[in-house]
């Protein structure tokens, strides 16, 4: 019944059109925004592809939120398994998306590039997270972490002209691929340990024990879990993390930040629970060391750095060790704040990013120094990054603090309390780098460097006509993720309920 | 009984909603308005102090489920225990919001936007009758401040305002993951999750749970305190903050420590608490002189109430922790005694540094030359602060000392000789910047209508308190017992298990002994 027998018997598996509908709006529309953006003219290109894509990502998302309740355990024979664990995640790659087509809207990258490739790719890659996020099966897994990995790597070389992002796309290549092929590696073994593609039969031979006594199935496992590793920004695989963040387009940036990272952690969810869940003695204490190294490389290494987009690629990577403590819980509380977290991640992210758009387009860059004063200079965007670093610091009031609550919560009930403690211990280092960039909005006294944008921008976020006074989407979309994130801090139960529902799909597949 | 269950919700948000309100106003009349508005808190406290009754209860109770996946409650109630904190918070706000009138800061929208929020996050933690919902005010109590040292401070205010923040998120990120597992722990017991205290009193604890659990809460009370060798972050918040956010952080915020050790910690995990007695008992000592011969030591005036207020905080610490009912009543008594008279010593701090132009106790001297009236009622609280016969903190001490004495003899002592130790700093303070020669930059004059507005109610409480101490002791005491309750049945069973281990020890040695004289009688017979 396995994929691979249902495709070499030569027999089409039966298509379930009507589950599989907003994956395929999604692919369609990237071949649509870019058969569209063959036309050339200003209102094409600059309107009409960026309003399409919007749609597109919106049609998909309401398909993706009536699928909430409706699960479908079982699509294309069994590679794919729509439940309310990839919805809820499919969800945070659709708005994480839109609002990357925000910030990329005016900016200097879907120009350089045209617009039709750069969105195209950017539905591409929804649609490969998408699938991942559903995937039962080795085959698709492989297929689909590929499917969204690659446009990503293109997009981070988007800025045709600055050679730190080409430079960013090649590292991402590089290392991407060394990531894929490690797990393609674990994959094989995986499949030649079990004889099976399925993670449910995986985790059937798993069930009886075979993973003690066969090292090809136990180096398999380590396999994946590296690969995907790699793609969640774990530490010891995170060193790409920060140059390719600091390179990359910032509208790119903000959706690696949070679809890429939720992608992968979708996949360990779905992978942990529903084929090494017996096996979870052997996994979880390596994972528990990975996450106490990943929390502190991470708030360790962003305390040096003078780049807001490293601080935050570093951030990223504690903020992956805090998560990664909901995977190692193996519990359904776990998996539920994980969801959770990321719900919550995803505001406080798409609004930071937003903010440092915002900066690179008044002609700064993405240095500490060009953020000081910016609360004299424009309040909304000072209070509302002020609100995200608060979140991210894990302060009250803020969702930041119910995220972190949940973590914390489900590591000691799942008896990892050092990992709790670990997180909380994190999360002080963290507020050393979180609240420099506090200070250095309201607190310096000493004008930053007013120096004016030179004729060509070569900072990442840039936009040739939008410039300080002109970039009115950024501020409300900072300024919107703000007030959610502290909504999220007072009135978390239509988030709650989310996770909740996605943690029972979880528990479904242990 | 339905507008008495909004009446603390309506005192929680007044100072909140007064500060947007005044930020909503013409910018001229910002500070204006916010200091008006910062009276209405005050009497609501008063109102509430009023209507409250002398009975161990808890009173005013509101509960109310908030975040219902976690356990969290709305719940809110006041008791002997924080009403008198309550009403010490709203003066000395509003004290603090007078004071900024006369030295108007920039940005005062912010200010007053930054004071209201630091005041409801305070009284939110006083009020707190939900263990997450206390953590969550008093971490969020640490954002206003944070701004309000680093962006209105002097001197390197950045570099300050960071290592407190640190200093003290770490500590309350700690007591965050504590009070955690406090609430998964009951939850094994109970079978529910609520972190409301109510449910959590039901709950027994396991011995080896208390003790890492209270690591976490004693670690971020003790940083809040400071108490020595925690305080690191004092001094330098202390020399760089603006003086009225310096009366708010150390009149009332610093007593959020005792008052978490009061509130949470000897309730609810008694096993530690006994466990750890004598370790908490030698660091109150040491908290009690540390900070006397610094404060002795020091040149900056605010310094020497800085480590004066360490000392002070050192006898709470010492009531609280001779876990006797007359030690914790002196321990209530004092954090409200000493608060008072820190906001009194701060506001003198700022008129001695308007005549002189400096901070430090070397460029001043001969004050008191043309101002009697300053220096009567500096006289006034230097002695209340050391503690005189006829002072509210007189009795404060007696009651605690009876406390220490009641729980070891040497640590009485010890304590005692603590109190002498106040009457070096503190009358060293006023002579060196009253009396002494008068330096160049010393300008005597007298005190001002502005600043003794300021000063004279703060004042007049205080010689209210020391005319009728009963008025606070009566209410606070009955409050005494649900603090200690768990502490004395946790002694009870300790005795008894003592009892029991003795009684088996006993029997076994008689039957050992009879064993080993039934074998050399049977020696004997062969």
């Amino acid at each position: 019944m396995n994929f691979l027998v249902a495709a070499t018997s030569a027999q089409a598996p039966t298509v379930e059109y009507g589950t599989l509908a907003p994956i395929l709006v999604l692919g369609g529309g990237a071949v649509l925004v870019l058969m569209v953006a063959l036309f050339s003219g200003r209102f094409v290109q600059r309107l009409l592809v960026p309003l399409l894509a919007t749609a597109v990502l919106i049609v998909a998302g309401v398909l993706f939120a009536a699928g909430l309740g409706n699960p479908d355990p079982s699509v294309l024979t069994g590679a794919l398994r729509f439940d309310d664990l990839a919805y809820t995640f499919d969800l945070i790659f659709v708005v994480s998306a839109l609002a990357t087509v925000v910030m990329a809207w005016r900016s200097q990258t879907a120009r350089e590039v045209g617009s039709g490739e750069f969105f195209g790719l950017l539905l591409a890659a929804v649609t490969g997270m998408a699938m991942l996020a559903s995937a039962t099966n080795l085959v698709a897994f492989f297929v689909a972490f590929e499917l969204f990995s690659i446009p990503l790597y293109v997009l981070c070389a988007a800025d045709l002209r600055r050679t730190k992002s080409l430079e960013s796309g090649l590292k991402y290549l590089i290392i991407g691929s060394l990531g894929s092929a490690t797990m393609l590696y674990g994959l094989a073994l995986i499949y030649g340990a079990t004889g099976t593609t399925d993670f449910n039969g995986i985790g059937a031979v798993i069930g009886k024990g075979a993973v003690a006594s066969d090292s090809l199935l136990l180096v398999g496992v380590g396999l994946v879990l590296a690969g995907l590793a790699f793609k969640a920004s774990i530490a010891p695989f995170h060193q790409w993390t920060p140059d390719v963040y600091e390179g990359a387009p910032t509208p790119v940036t903000a959706f690696m930040a949070v679809a890429t990272k939720a992608a992968a952690f979708a996949i360990l969810l779905r992978f942990t629970g529903a084929a090494l869940h017996d096996a979870r003695d052997h996994w979880q204490p390596v994972l528990a060391a990975l996450a106490v190294t990943t929390v502190f490389v991470g708030n360790f290494g962003a305390l040096r750095q003078t780049s807001v987009k490293r601080i935050m690629a570093y951030s990223g990577v504690a903020q992956a060790g805090y998560l990664l403590v909901g995977v190692v819980a193996g519990t359904t509380l776990g998996a539920e704040a994980v969801v959770f977290y990321f719900l919550v991640y995803l505001l406080m992210n798409a609004g930071a990013f937003a903010v440092i758009a915002a900066r690179e387009r008044a002609g700064r860059d993405d240095s500490l120094a060009s953020f000081s004063q910016l609360g004299a200079e424009n309040p909304a965007l000072a209070w509302s990054m002020t609100v995200f670093m608060i979140a991210l610091a894990g302060l009250p009031i803020t969702g930041g603090f119910v995220g972190k609550f949940y973590l914390v919560q489900a590591s000691i009930d799942a008896h990892y309390a050092w990992l709790g403690v670990a997180i909380v211990l994190g999360s002080v280092v963290s507020l050393g780098y979180y609240l420099r960039i506090i200070a250095t909005m309201w607190m310096d006294r000493t004008a930053g460097d007013h120096s004016p944008a030179t004729e060509l921008p070569v900072i990442a976020g840039a936009s040739p006509e939008a410039d300080a006074s002109n970039h009115r989407e950024l501020v409300v979309l900072a300024v919107l993720m703000a007030v959610l994130v502290v909504l999220a801090g007072f009135v978390p139960s239509p988030l709650f309920d989310l996770a909740r529902d996605a943690g029972n799909a979880f528990a479904a597949l242990l | 009984m339905v507008p008495w269950s909004w009446s603390l919700t309506v005192l929680l948000l007044l100072p909140l909603v007064g500060a947007i309100g005044a930020a909503l106003a013409p910018k001229k009349y910002t500070l204006e308005a916010a200091a008006f508005v910062s009276i209405i808190p005050v009497g609501w406290a008063v109102s509430t102090l009023i209507g409250f009754e002398t009975f161990s209860g808890l009173q005013q109770y509101v509960d109310e489920i908030w975040i219902k996946e976690l356990g969290i409650h709305y719940a809110l109630g006041v008791d002997g225990l924080n009403v008198f904190l309550i009403a010490l918070t709203t003066l000395a706000w509003a004290v603090a919001m007078f004071a900024v009138l006369n030295k108007p800061p920039t940005r005062p929208r912010m200010f007053v936007l930054l004071m209201g929020l630091a005041q409801t996050a305070t009284l939110g933690a006083f009020l707190a009758q939900d263990l997450m919902l206390f953590v969550l005010f008093f971490d969020l109590l640490l954002i206003p401040f944070y701004f309000l040292i680093g962006m209105w401070g002097q001197g390197d205010r950045r570099a300050a305002t960071t290592k407190f923040m640190i200093y003290t998120l770490a500590g309350s990120l700690l007591m965050f993951a504590a009070a955690i597992g406090l609430g998964i722990a009951a939850q094994h017991d109970t079978g529910t999750l609520s972190f409301a205290f109510v449910d959590l009193l039901q709950a027994r604890i396991g011995d080896q749970t208390q003790i890492w659990i209270f690591g976490g809460f004693a670690i971020a009370l003790l940083i809040k305190m400071p108490a020595v060798p925690l305080h690191g972050w004092m001094p330098d918040a202390y020399r760089a903050a603006p003086l009225p956010v310096l009366i708010v952080l150390s009149a009332v915020v610093a007593k959020l420590g005792a008052y978490g050790f009061l509130k949470v910690v000897l309730p609810l995990l008694p096993h530690a608490v006994t466990a750890h007695q004598t370790t908490y008992l030698v660091l109150a000592l040491v908290s009690i002189l540390y900070g006397s011969l610094m404060a002795f030591r020091q040149d900056d005036t605010r310094l020497v109430v800085g480590y004066s207020s360490v000392a002070q905080l050192g006898f709470v610490a010492l009531g609280i922790w001779s876990l006797d009912a007359k030690g914790v009543e002196g321990a209530v008594m004092q954090m409200v005694n000493h608060g008072l008279v820190v906001i009194a010593l701060f506001l003198i701090v700022g008129m001695l540094h308007e005549r002189s132009g400096s901070d430090l106790l070397s460029r001043m001297g001969g004050l008191a030359q043309k101002a009697p009236v300053l220096a009567t009622l500096f006289l006034i609280t230097s002695l209340a602060t050391l503690a005189m016969p006829g002072s509210p903190n007189f009795v404060g001490e007696l009651y605690i000392l009876f406390g220490a004495f009641e729980s070891s003899f040497v640590f009485g002592v010890v304590a005692t000789s603590g109190v002498a130790l106040a009457a070096f700093y503190a009358l060293r303070l006023f002579q060196r910047s009253m009396h002494n020669r008068a330096t160049a930059s010393a300008d005597s004059r007298e005190i001002t209508g502005d600043e003794l507005t300021l000063l004279l109610p703060v004042i007049a409480v205080l010689l209210a308190l020391a005319v009728y101490p009963q008025l606070m002791a009566e209410k606070i005491e009955p409050a005494t017992e649900p603090a200690l309750v768990g502490v004395v049945t946790e002694r009870e069973t300790e005795r008894k298990r003592g009892l029991e281990l003795r009684e088996r020890d006993r029997k076994s040695e008689r039957e050992s002994s009879r064993a080993t004289r039934a074998a050399s009688r049977a020696g004997a017979t062969e």
